[in-house]
């Protein structure tokens, strides 16, 4: 499998910006651009390509590719919402936020809504503790959650999802 | 710069300034426990176990990874320090299965022992251990790896060592698991000591899997018998039986790895064993006692030698014999009025009398600066002499290759010239002739018609103005059609670049056969014996996929009159051709000695009880001779054998070594042009060469029945008729086609693989497996029909 085009220019962009010896630095933002073109989330092939346009061993990419949360190695829906259950947003209350979601999206963690709007995600600490409970949501943070501020941060989603 | 003085456990120590502490104190015989800390690794400091106090420090720190600095005061069992450790060992043991009872690494353990020590019998812990699936790495390695205590020596040992990172550290925190991610077969040639590294059960020998446990074995040295190198090994065995085999650690050969190679060939130990001497009485092979089958096979010789003459007889040892073997052999048969006496099995040119020189070591060949290989497929061939090159390349050095197979290696090549065999000549010759233009010597006449390309350019730059070279020939220029231009083409390259020639022999004691005279002085050679047959053969231990070219084989076998064969293994053709078949012990039951290809003479006992009848070869070797009544046969043991061969090889040094330096001058003198060789063997640019590599485990009679290594080889299907995209292009072919390969007389058919690694009008056809066995010749012309 290879990768398109346009990934390997932007992967090439990237790769200016290291020594030539040493693209495994690019491999983060590299996971990333393959991850967004392909719906949300990483194949095996897709993992091996980036591997060998890299010239990396593949079991290189797999340990970062799993070692980081924010990339997908299975189907994610259109929007995946992390909430961080580590320790501040824990005492914070972010077990009654995860109830909440469940409740609301009528799925459990690590599911995805019956229409492939939503996924559920639990995370480590989005070294975000000041404002507590948080989750993210693509790029960004959405802070200081309660119910009710979630209910409106979805029903404004489905809003502009339904126009 | 200058030592340091350090202080551990309240007496001082010098020390090296780079030092770690668990160097300083290892060198110094105090223990410290540890599980991630590996002498040939790079320090990783991720278990903690080897916490020591440190004077002015609050907190204990790890010794694998805190240098020496002056002055430094250690403790490494004060009740602060023995607090540390054994915390961590409760630690570890948290998600630990504690399974010991059922654990292959039983008794061998480093976390039971360490337990031992420091571990506790509560825990604090009450919750649920973690358990993690296991993996299938291949054959030769067995997992359990919720016993894994995430030390990452196997990972490291892939990265650093091995060269290829297989295993790997996925997932984090609770999650994170050792392994491929992706079910394979582990590929590296030194996958097993992976197995020795891990510090607890959680990669153990798939072979060796709950056949015993390690206190029921007895442990004793050996050599590894399959390459030049000689890797030290320790056999364990149970009963007499021998049970697998674990690397010996010698700094200057192997360290402490071995190959898989040499790990696991102990399974095709015992496998289908001759177990008794045989001889053919009215057309039938027979089972029958020592007395009667020696008696009736030097009768059988006596009478075939006064009928035809000694000329007629043809002695052909396999090069991976013992040195004892060797000297009686030779000794015996020059006694007969032989000298058709040869181990060369695999080459088939020997116009340049070669000679190994042995002049170097392994350990050396890491401080190179440039390095050449020649027709070699190191990584295969000799695996850990590739490790030595892979640390030369992580110093810094380049290395170029000149193969017609764009071999995997555990270093990257600096420049590549990858070429048909044919060209290889032309190649080389490219190579030396723009050194001398580089050196500004004048152009010696035999390269005067030689063209220069920009890749001999390339590769002549490798070496250029360099201090500390190295040229490597492998078996893929030592068996060429060729080899002793190649030879003295390498030589002419070394004289300008200072570098050393290193002539990798095949089997683990072809040095230690020159040294015994086991080749003709006056004689034929294994090349003329088999194609023009003679009509008595005397074999030690020589199947058709150990010589150059099986079919002539088989047809010389089944044309003679007498066939006598000391033979450690069955062998269908054997059992067809030969009057006598006695049945000789591997060298895990006998006494003997191998050279490896430094020179160095490494002797080892037998270890194992004989299979049912077979003798140690050197003992069959010494009656033959009593029955003859040959002189000097009067050996008690090998050790006498061993001395009077010493005697006599230093006599004859001085002969060997004025030899020596003729070589280079006269390979040339034949043929004054490299082209104007090839014109001699019928070859012409276009023509589609046969690229016939032995496969690592088709080597030798050993490992051709070790099930495990067999198991690896045919996963990666090795039956095809290998070719460029390119020349299938040409030829019309595709892959998976079914073609008729014809090779002179012989002719059989493969699957064809496309595969680019392969040099453009070449065709890659393995030798030594039974599919390819009847063809004829390693290199040369072939043809193809659809
Ligand atoms: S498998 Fe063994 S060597 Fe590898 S990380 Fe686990 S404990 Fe260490
Ligand atoms: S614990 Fe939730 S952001 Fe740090
Ligand atoms: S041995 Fe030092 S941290 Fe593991």
């Amino acid at each position: 499998m290879n990768l398109s085009e346009h990934t390997r220019k932007k992967i090439d962009e990237w790769l200016l910006r290291y020594p030539t010896d040493q693209k495994r630095s690019a491999v983060l933002q590299a996971l990333h651009y393959v991850q967004e073109e392909n719906k949300g989330w990483l194949t095996e092939e897709l993992m091996d390509a980036v591997a060998e346009y890299l010239q990396l061993p593949r079991i290189a990419v797999y340990e970062v590719a799993t070692f980081y949360s924010m990339y997908y190695l299975a189907p994610v829906g259109k929007h995946v919402i992390n909430v961080c259950t580590n320790i501040s947003c824990m005492l914070s209350g972010s077990t009654e936020i995860v109830e909440h979601l469940k409740k609301r999206l009528k799925i459990s963690t690590n599911e995805t809504t019956a229409d492939g709007k939503f996924t559920l995600k639990e995370v480590e600490c989005l070294a975000a503790c000041a404002a507590a409970p948080v989750f993210q949501m693509g790029k960004k943070y959405y802070e200081h959650l309660t119910p009710e501020k979630i209910d409106k941060i979805l029903d404004e989603l489905e809003k502009k999802n339904g126009e | 710069m200058s030592d340091i003085e350090i202080e551990i456990d309240d007496k001082k120590y010098s020390a090296k300034p780079d030092q770690m502490v668990i160097q300083v104190a290892d060198a110094a015989g105090i223990y410290i426990p540890r599980f991630c800390y590996h002498k040939h690794l790079r320090v990783a400091a991720n278990c903690r176990m080897c916490l020591v106090e440190v004077e002015k420090s609050p907190k204990t720190l790890p010794a694998c990874a805190t240098p020496v600095t002056p002055g430094m005061k250690i403790f490494t069992k004060s009740p602060k320090a023995i607090a540390a450790q054994k915390a961590v060992m409760e630690f570890l043991l948290i998600n630990h299965p504690l399974d010991c009872p059922i654990c292959d690494q039983g008794g061998e353990c480093e976390l039971q022992d360490l337990a031992m020590g420091f571990g506790s019998s509560h825990s604090c812990y009450e919750e649920g251990k973690r358990s993690v699936k296991d993996q299938n790495l291949g054959p030769l390695i067995a997992t359990d790896m919720t016993r894994c205590i995430q030390c990452t020596r196997c990972v490291r040992f892939g990265e650093e060592i091995a060269g290829l990172c297989e295993l790997g550290a996925t997932g984090r925190g609770e999650n994170l698991e050792i392994g491929t991610y992706v079910e394979r077969t582990m590929q590296s040639e030194m996958s097993g000591n992976i197995i020795d590294v891990c510090p607890v059960g959680a990669l153990t020998s798939k072979p060796f899997r709950f056949t015993a446990r390690a206190w029921e074995l007895d442990q004793f040295p050996s050599i590894a018998p399959h390459d030049c190198v000689g890797s030290n090994i320790f056999i364990h065995t149970r009963g007499g039986e021998v049970m697998r085999v674990v690397p010996r650690e010698n700094e200057t050969i192997n360290q402490t790895w071995i190959s898989d190679r040499d790990r696991f060939s102990y399974e095709g130990l015992t496998a289908n064993r001759v177990a008794e001497p045989h001889i053919r009485i009215d057309g039938k092979l027979k089972s029958t006692d020592w007395q009667r089958a020696l008696e009736f096979a030097v009768l059988k010789l006596q009478n075939s030698l006064e009928k035809k003459g000694a000329n007629e007889l043809a002695a052909l040892i396999s090069p991976n014999s013992t040195l004892e073997e060797f000297y009686l052999f030779q000794k015996l048969l020059r006694q007969l009025g032989c000298d058709n006496i040869d181990h060369r099995l695999r080459q088939i040119d020997f116009s340049d009398s070669f000679f190994p020189r042995a002049n170097f070591s392994l350990a050396e060949l890491e401080e190179s600066d440039g390095i050449l290989l020649i027709g070699s497929h190191l990584q295969m061939e000799q695996p850990l002499a590739a490790v030595r090159v892979r640390k030369a390349f992580l110093k810094g050095a380049a290395i170029a290759a000149i193969n017609p197979v764009d071999f995997r290696f555990s270093f990257s090549l600096k420049e590549k010239n990858i070429i048909a065999p044919h060209h290889l000549v032309n190649a080389l010759a490219g190579v030396a002739k723009s050194l001398c233009e580089m050196n500004s010597k004048s152009i010696p006449e035999f390269l005067k018609n030689s063209s220069v390309s920009e890749t001999d350019k390339k590769i002549a730059m490798c070496l250029f103005s360099k201090k500390n070279n190295f040229i490597l020939l492998g078996a893929l220029a030592m068996n060429h059609p060729e080899a002793a231009l190649i030879r003295a083409l390498a030589d002419f390259i070394s004289e300008m670049t200072h570098a050393r020639v290193i002539h990798f022999t095949e089997g683990c004691n072809a040095t230690g056969a020159y040294l015994a005279d086991v080749i003709p002085k006056k004689g034929m050679n294994v090349s003329q014996l088999l194609a023009d047959p003679r009509k008595i053969y005397l074999l030690f231990n020589v199947e058709a996929e150990d010589v150059a070219n099986p079919a002539a084989f088989t047809h010389a076998l089944s044309q003679a009159e007498c066939v006598i064969s000391l033979s450690t293994f069955k062998n269908e053709l054997l059992e067809k051709y030969a009057d006598v078949i006695l049945p000789v012990a591997p060298f895990s039951e006998t006494s003997g000695t191998f050279v490896n290809v430094c020179g160095e003479w490494q002797s080892f006992k037998g270890v194992a009880k004989s299979f049912d009848e077979s003798r140690p070869g050197w003992k069959i070797l010494r009656v033959m001779g009593n029955l003859f009544q040959a002189d000097g046969f009067e050996y008690e043991s090998s050790e006498e054998v061993l001395s009077s061969l010493r005697e006599e090889s230093r006599l004859s040094e001085e002969s060997r070594l004025s030899c020596q330096r003729k070589l280079a001058s006269s390979a040339f003198k034949k043929d004054t042009g490299c082209h104007l060789s090839q014109k001699t063997l019928g070859w012409h640019d276009n023509m589609l060469s046969r690229i016939g590599e032995i496969p690592a485990y088709s080597t030798d009679a050993i490992v051709r029945r070790s099930e495990p290594l067999q198991k690896i080889q045919n996963e990666n299907g090795l039956a095809a008729a290998r070719l460029h995209s390119h020349t299938a292009h040409e030829l019309k072919i595709k892959e998976e086609m079914i073609i008729t390969i014809k090779q002179n007389q012989t002719e059989i058919k493969l699957p064809v693989k496309i595969d680019d690694r392969i040099a453009k009008q070449a065709i890659y056809i393995p030798a030594g497996i039974p599919e390819t066995n009847s063809l004829s010749e390693l290199f040369g012309k072939v043809e193809i029909k659809i």
